[in-house]
């Protein structure tokens, strides 16, 4: 009886103490800006490897989510008779939810795994301990990079997200399903307010760049060395980005619109 | 290097770029931002008993069109009147000052918006002039309940033997 109760204790404690750990590193990382001004290629390689090769996936998803809620809007709509209703449906459900959260899921999929991945294999090759042996800041050079890289790579690949979704739903209610066109565009922009939807869903995606970023780097940073820690860190990075990424959705949806 | 360095710092900011430029995207073809300037144009109030469901950013029409939007709504607890701030774009600067002002109802359930009807007066309403010409919203309970009333009215005056 007492034996569990101590095994409770120990994991709850332990818990804590990674939460602690994380935010001590997430402190470290924000005092490490200062290399980033004075080394700037340092953010411009990592928002390549993070940024631009998410492009691909992150535009053709999408595409295909845009083409895909224009169709199964018109299914409902066209029941009410309000098929003009279209483009206001398929921008809002992008720029305020689909957009940052989609976005932010492929992100940690694609490129927080990559990112913790990285940083654990690091450890485990002792390239961190290396680097501090030689008088340099791991947390400076290597993690703070990569945050600030995630950090504004998250608000424009969600854009290019909502943009992209917002014009495959134009291809297929306007040409596929025969809305009309003025009405798609003249209701929507309407209805999408530039402060309440757009500004909101900007909001929505920096919070999640730097939950995102934040769980992959402390997961690779915080991992056992060895290969199978570092597969088990990577496996965290995406459950755990996942479940951020839901429940802080779920909290800024209610502060913002949730009047 | 120096080849690889230039490839990658050329496609940051190609990256940097279409996001900005999805962004812009997103302002200007999305969103109201092109169809309602704001700061431009001046305020004028006006006081209704009851403005339904009326909200800030509604559109002030005159014919049809959008002269300017509803910047704000506050409550006179001395009348016990809404009192609801306009803001109409500059270049309609000839409204007479006598215009009656409505809440009407896009559709059957639509957003609720404010229609303007012109007067005959020659001076024209300056910046925060006072609508005194006011119509309350219909509220759609009150006006089925008001029907209620009636049909009862005329079933107990000489409505026997119809059904119920």
């Amino acid at each position: 009886m007492i034996e569990q109760l101590a095994r409770l204790g120990r994991t709850g404690l332990l818990a804590l103490e990674r939460l602690g750990r994380g935010h001590l590193l997430l402190l470290a990382i924000l005092k490490g800006m200062t290399e980033i001004v004075r080394r700037p290629f340092l953010l411009i390689a990592q928002m390549f490897s993070v940024g631009v090769l998410s492009i691909l996936i992150v535009g053709i998803s999408g595409l295909f989510v845009g083409m895909v809620l224009g169709l199964q809007g018109y299914y409902v709509l066209s029941q009410f008779g309000a098929e003009e209703s279209l483009g206001v449906m398929v921008a809002a459900s992008l720029v305020r939810e689909l957009g940052p959260v989609v976005t932010a899921l492929l992100f940690a999929g694609r490129a927080g795994s990559a990112l913790t991945a990285e940083i654990g294999l690091m450890k485990a090759t002792e390239q961190l301990s290396g680097l501090e042996m030689m008088a340099v800041d791991p947390v400076k050079r290597i993690l703070a990079p990569r945050f600030f890289a995630g950090f504004l790579s998250m608000p424009l690949l969600a854009a290019l997200f909502s943009a992209l979704g917002i014009l495959g739903g134009y291809l297929v209610s306007v040409g596929l399903l025969g809305v009309d066109e003025g009405a798609f565009w003249s209701q929507m922009q309407h209805k999408i307010d530039l402060h309440e939807d757009i500004y909101n869903g900007v909001i929505k995606s920096l919070v999640f760049g730097v939950v995102c970023t934040w769980i992959a780097l402390f997961q690779g940073y915080d991992a056992v060395p060895t290969s199978e820690g570092v597969s088990r860190a990577t496996t965290r990075t995406v459950v755990h980005s996942a479940f951020a990424v839901l429940g802080l959705d779920f909290v800024l949806t209610a502060l913002m619109f949730g009047d | 290097m120096a080849q690889n360095r230039k490839i990658v710092e050329v496609s940051v900011g190609a990256f940097m770029l279409i996001g900005l430029v999805a962004l812009f995207f997103l302002a200007m073809q999305v969103s109201n931002l092109s169809s309602a300037p704001r700061g431009s144009g001046y305020e004028v109030t006006a006081r209704f008993d009851n403005i339904g469901s009326l909200k800030v950013r509604a559109p002030v029409t005159m014919a049809g069109v959008v002269l300017g939007r509803v910047v704000a709504i506050d409550f006179d607890d001395e009348t016990y009147e809404a009192v609801v701030t306009m803001r109409i774009q500059s270049k309609y600067d000839r409204i007479p000052e006598d215009t009656f002002a409505k809440i009407y109802t896009a559709g059957l359930l639509g957003e609720q918006y404010i229609g303007l009807d012109p007067g005959g007066s020659d001076t024209f309403l300056k910046d925060g002039g006072q609508i005194t010409l006011t119509q309350s919203s219909i509220v759609l309970e009150e006006i089925i309940g008001q029907f209620l009333f009636n049909k009862a009215e005329g079933e107990k005056n000489g409505g026997k033997g119809e059904d119920k």
